[in-house]
């Protein structure tokens, strides 16, 4: 009963910069950093890793904060819980999007405690903020004993659970830019039980020119569909520069489809996650489409 | 090494050392003796292990004991008022919203922390707050009334403590 997880000792940092000492001096195979674990722990108790050092920053409260600024846009610090985003009101007023995800993001009891920051350093390639994020064309911040970097959404996670973090980084912010005039921005996850992770999910955000007529600006996130989650451009140039039709958006379905790279396992095979992404990928375009139009 | 946890269950205060490994669920069973939080999965896909942390529902299996340092912790035992069973308990009772039981004390840490966030919840709410919970005996719509019908309890008892 007492081995559900192996031994380990247990590091809780009181501030920022010393938790990021403590990355700096352990070995990366040896330590693991937890935020709400409501990831970390699954896989801990599976014994798939069991680190020496748990360095525990889910205390670091000056990470846990949502600042709304009309020219600076959104800026969600890394360890806020999934719970606080979906109801946070100025999310759901300007962002309703990421509010929606979080709807659907695993159970309560798991936003409750798990931090968003947590998620995407997770980076499980079928979790739901990261292709949001690449629609809403956010940035990372992280940040090391030698200052800060920034990377866009889309270029945070490289494989399956690997991402640009560095040896001795913590991600410590989201940002999100304020969304362009008529825009609109959905997204849809498709998965067999409410709450699990995607089998496929698509994050479309669609900016039409001043007379609403053509598509000026599209981002495409899929997840689940590849060893990260990944921007799907292709898919996004057919639509960019022309008036979005129903079949322009099968189209780019058949397009963000092709250059997604899923494989076949449990749940789904590749022939079944390529047609999902078909269809969500006109179901949400015209989602977002209609939100723009409304915008 | 063992760690000091400190912290507040049931209204009670804790003062004790843990090894850090432990999960809060393991705590409360093993180090505190509150057997009425269940285990079944583990893995933090049944909500069977519900408890609530400083009013909010969490899944005891998935968070760190060390985690609930300086928190309020309620379980199951902390419901009942004494004798008396707490109205969501025996709203349960009532609707038949169990039958085996297993599951009923996440179930009912659950809604007693919907409830304070949404004292009239419709029945898609209610499903929608409750979507992590499994039940094996599969009484669904009963636990759903006994939620909505517990709502209406708390209401009408919240307005009798009004007017006294």
């Amino acid at each position: 009963m007492k081995n559900i997880i192996f031994d380990f000792e247990y590091l809780a940092p009181k501030t920022l910069e010393e938790a990021l000492t403590l990355l700096s001096q352990y070995d990366e195979d040896e330590r693991k950093v937890i935020a709400g674990g409501q990831s970390l722990l699954i896989i801990m108790r599976q014994k798939l890793i069991t680190p020496k050092y748990l360095i525990d920053i889910k205390g670091l409260t000056d990470l846990d904060y949502i600042k709304f600024d009309k020219k600076e846009g959104l800026k969600i610090g890394a360890l806020t819980i999934h719970r606080a985003v979906e109801k946070s009101p100025v999310i759901q007023k300007e962002f309703s999007v990421l509010s929606e995800m979080e709807q659907n993001l695993s159970n309560v009891e798991t936003r409750n405690w798990g931090t968003i920051g947590g998620d995407i350093a997770h980076s499980d390639p079928c979790g739901d903020p990261i292709p949001v994020l690449i629609a809403l064309n956010a940035r990372l911040k992280m940040t090391g004993l030698n200052g800060e970097r920034i990377v866009d959404a889309e270029d945070f996670a490289v494989d399956f659970y690997e991402t640009v973090l560095q040896h001795d980084e913590l991600l410590t912010e989201i940002q999100v830019p304020i969304l362009p005039p008529n825009t609109g921005v959905k997204f849809t996850k498709y998965n067999q039980i409410e709450g699990d992770l995607a089998l496929a999910s698509v994050a479309m955000s669609i900016t039409l020119d001043e007379n609403k007529k053509t598509c000026s600006d599209v981002r495409i996130g899929l997840g689940g569909v590849a060893p990260a989650p990944m921007r799907a451009k292709k898919a996004e140039d057919i639509l960019k520069g022309k008036k979005i039709t129903d079949a322009l958006l099968v189209e780019a379905g058949q397009a963000a489809s092709e250059e997604a790279s899923p494989t076949t396992d449990i749940q789904a095979s590749e022939e079944y996650r390529r047609e999902l992404v078909k269809v969500l990928v006109k179901r949400v375009g015209s989602e977002a489409l209609a939100r723009a139009e409304k915008a | 090494m063992k760690k000091q946890l400190k912290f507040v269950v049931n209204g009670n205060p804790y003062d004790i050392w843990i090894e850090p490994r432990l999960l809060l669920v393991q705590v409360l069973r093993d180090e505190l003796g509150l057997k009425g939080t269940h285990r079944a999965c583990d893995e933090g896909c049944c909500c069977v292990c519900t408890v609530n942390i400083d009013g909010k529902a969490v899944k005891s299996c998935s968070v760190l004991a060390m985690q609930a340092n300086g928190k309020e912790v309620t379980t199951i035992e902390g419901m009942k008022n004494g004798a008396e069973l707490h109205p969501i308990q025996q709203a349960f009772v009532d609707n038949w919203a169990f039958q085996c039981g297993f599951c009923t004390s996440g179930q009912i840490m659950a809604s007693n922390a919907l409830l304070k966030e949404n004292p009239t919840p419709t029945r898609e709410e209610v499903q929608h707050a409750m979507d992590g919970h499994l039940c094996r005996c599969t009484g669904y719509n009963m636990i759903n009334e006994a939620i909505r019908d517990a709502a209406g309890r708390l209401q009408a008892q919240k307005a009798q403590e009004k007017t006294k």
